[in-house]
């Protein structure tokens, strides 16, 4: 199948996880919504990979991997502080740096 | 089409509209199940492009740590683990954001790469990933480890309540 049906479901993924950014409210739905945007340009990256039918790209998506575990443990950790002290885990109500 | 061409529009769509569910369902609980789905369905994905290592860390680290890391995460800010009508904000502005960035994404890409028809070069085997990594890609490691460190330093001086 050529590249383009690759690209384009990448695209589509992206948008998605895009929209769910903006229009979700809670801090870990958000983080999935990063997760899926996370995805679909580690799919392009495989996918050019691919093509240029070097290893590259999927080096590339394996630390790609990595930081977004490392995002996750980080971002989790910082909501867990923020509903420790706001007894929420919504982000329109995370509007003060300092409590 | 081709039966292989058949699976691939069945995977693109269980994960186009897996995806779709975690940002309208109701239900967090539900949302970090169906970020599975997608998950998988982006790891099949890595497999037909002949990048079988990418698919197994992708299934180790996101199902594996990632997702449940979340669903963690769920249980611990006590959220509403039942159908809620608040989770969203007003829909409009976001959806015409997304479809500007779906169209003008779809249309670069696609454009771009619109002659090109997939080659078969050699699989992404853990020993060829090994190999290269290890040859070209030394530093990156490397500084991916400091940066694994950093991030597991950062979340337990976040995480310890704040009084001393």
């Amino acid at each position: 199948m050529s590249v383009s049906y690759y690209v384009v479901l990448a695209a589509a993924l992206f948008t998605i996880g895009a929209v769910g950014v903006l229009i979700r409210r809670n801090a870990i739905v958000l983080f999935m919504c990063i997760e899926l945007m996370l995805n679909a340009a580690n799919l392009t990256l495989v996918t050019f990979s691919r093509i240029n039918g070097t290893l590259d790209g999927q080096i590339m998506a394996f630390f790609v991997m990595v930081v977004a575990a490392a995002e996750v443990v980080v971002g989790l950790a910082i909501i867990m502080t923020i509903f420790r002290t706001r007894r929420s885990a919504n982000v329109d109500e995370a509007n003060l740096l300092k409590y | 089409m081709t039966v292989a061409d058949v699976l691939l529009t069945a995977i693109g769509a269980v994960v186009v509209g897996s995806a779709l569910l975690v940002v309208t369902t109701r239900h967090i609980v539900h949302a970090g199940l169906w970020l599975v789905v997608t998950l998988t369905g982006v790891a099949a994905l890595y497999l037909v492009l002949t990048a079988e290592l990418v698919a197994w860390v992708q299934i180790l680290l996101y199902l594996g740590a990632v997702v449940v890391l979340l669903l963690f995460a769920v249980m611990l800010t006590r959220a509403p683990i039942g159908a809620r009508d608040d989770l969203d904000r007003p829909r409009w502005p976001g959806v015409l954001v997304g479809l500007g960035t779906a169209g003008s994404l779809a249309a670069l890409l696609a454009n771009a790469y619109r002659w090109d028809k997939i080659e078969l070069p050699a699989a992404g085997t853990a020993e060829r990933i090994g190999e290269h990594l290890f040859r070209s890609w030394v530093l990156p490691f490397e500084l991916v480890g400091l940066l694994l460190l950093a991030a597991l330093i950062g979340a337990i001086a976040l995480s310890r309540s704040g009084d001393e």
